[in-house]
């Protein structure tokens, strides 16, 4: 077995020795800190990555927040315009509503007035027609001429009692 | 027929000189195995920079293996070991890639398998043996040997439970060093055996070892990959238990 041939010990240690110094050397100094290098470069970059997006939907949150805020102001100073806008219709309407009752009340009471100014002076005529037919009247069947103090007397007697 | 020493299932673990180097009277001669280590190391370091030359944000084919290796021991030690771990992951990842690569290169047909030959992971299960064993001296200063007395065992039974724990101790680079190379050797043999029965029974009847071949090329990758695994996890637990004693 050429395992066992102990003439290719040495050799093959010192080479063994040598080659593995050299590899160790290689990997520590060289090759694993680039390696690491990349792996660290690509760490660092995710959590950039992901640090600016959380910052970005931070933001986002803010400007929706904003948005509502604002929306919500407009709202209710909407309402409140049409609050105020509401209370002068109903004060204005009201206001013409009195001003109205206020007039056909006037009217009304001239219209009173005038019937009853009307009332009197038919009232006045009715008295002078009632005495010219009573003169008439009386003329016609007794024959009497009525004196005009006295047929106004009973005129007016007659005209209390209905009164 | 070439004869029957291209058949002897053996023959790929013969060590040849290429440059012969003596120096004190030792033979270091640069061989076949001193080449493929070169060739290993070269690969594992042309790999691992030029994947991640262009630092890519999104990684390629290639870019993506390196960092899959990067992490897979990166994981390893740090599920094994924990935080103190991470000064040992330079010598943990080395040791893995040179494991790997020294067993997926020996796959290809007239390569040489360092991996395969015992004096190579002697070496390398004595350095981790001798480095981790250091490191709890250094760490632990004398209460690193409270390791060999388990807890909650009667003292009655300390005599006893003592030489177990340090024969057991002793046992690691043994077992983590045979593992290795048994397993290579194994591997490889067999193939060898089933490539020379192709040769044997030809056209005829050669195709039937070939397909056992070639199942056998997959299982052996897999087999390679699994114990630069093994080679190294071992290594990770036998560091935690050293770091943390028990």
């Amino acid at each position: 077995m050429p395992q066992l041939d102990s003439s290719t010990f040495p050799t093959q240690i010192v080479w063994l020795v040598i080659c593995f110094i050299v590899l160790y050397l290689l990997m520590w100094k060289v090759a694993l800190p680039r390696i690491a290098a990349v792996l660290e470069a690509r760490r660092s970059r995710i959590d950039d990555d992901l640090d600016r997006a959380s910052a970005l939907k931070e933001e986002a949150a803010q400007a929706l927040a904003a948005y509502e805020a604002s929306l919500a102001e407009a709202h209710a100073r909407a309402q409140a315009e049409l609050r105020a806008a509401a209370e002068q219709l109903a004060a204005e309407t009201s206001a013409r509503q009195a001003d109205l009752v206020a007039r056909l009340k006037a009217e009304t009471a001239a219209a009173e007035a005038r019937i009853a100014r009307a009332k009197q002076q038919a009232l006045k005529n009715i008295a002078a027609v009632a005495a010219e037919a009573a003169q008439a009247a009386t003329a016609r069947l007794i024959g009497v001429n009525v004196g005009e103090p006295a047929l106004r007397k009973a005129i007016d007697a007659a005209m209390g009692d209905e009164e | 027929m070439a004869g029957a020493e291209q058949l002897n299932p053996l023959e790929q673990f013969e060590i040849h000189r290429l440059i012969p180097i003596e120096i004190g009277g030792v033979d270091v001669s640069f061989t076949n195995s001193s080449l493929w280590m070169v060739i290993a190391i070269t690969l594992v370091t042309l790999f691992l920079t030029l994947s991640v030359r262009r630092r890519a944000l999104v990684p390629g084919r290639w870019q993506s293996l390196a960092e899959l290796a990067y992490e897979f021991i990166a994981n390893m030690i740090r599920d094994n070991v924990g935080q103190e771990g991470r000064r040992f992951f330079p010598f943990i990842f080395t040791l893995f890639m040179f494991i790997l690569f020294g067993n997926m290169l020996g796959l290809i047909p007239y390569s040489f398998t360092y991996t395969s030959h015992i004096i190579v992971t002697v070496t390398l299960a004595l350095t981790v043996f001798l480095g981790i064993t250091i490191v709890g001296i250094v760490r632990h200063g004398l209460r690193f040997f409270a390791f060999f007395m388990p807890q909650g065992v009667p003292i009655a039974m300390m005599p006893l439970m003592i030489p177990i724990e340090i024969l057991s101790y002793l046992s690691r680079p043994v077992s983590l060093s045979i593992r290795l190379f048994a397993n290579m050797m194994a591997g490889h043999t067999m193939m060898k055996v089933f490539a020379g029965f192709v040769v044997i029974l030809g056209l005829f009847g050669g195709w039937a070892p070939l397909l056992v071949d070639v199942a056998l090329t997959g299982f052996e990758v897999l087999i390679a990959f699994l114990q630069a695994y093994v080679f190294t996890i071992l290594t990770c637990l036998y560091l935690n238990d050293t770091i943390h004693l028990h």
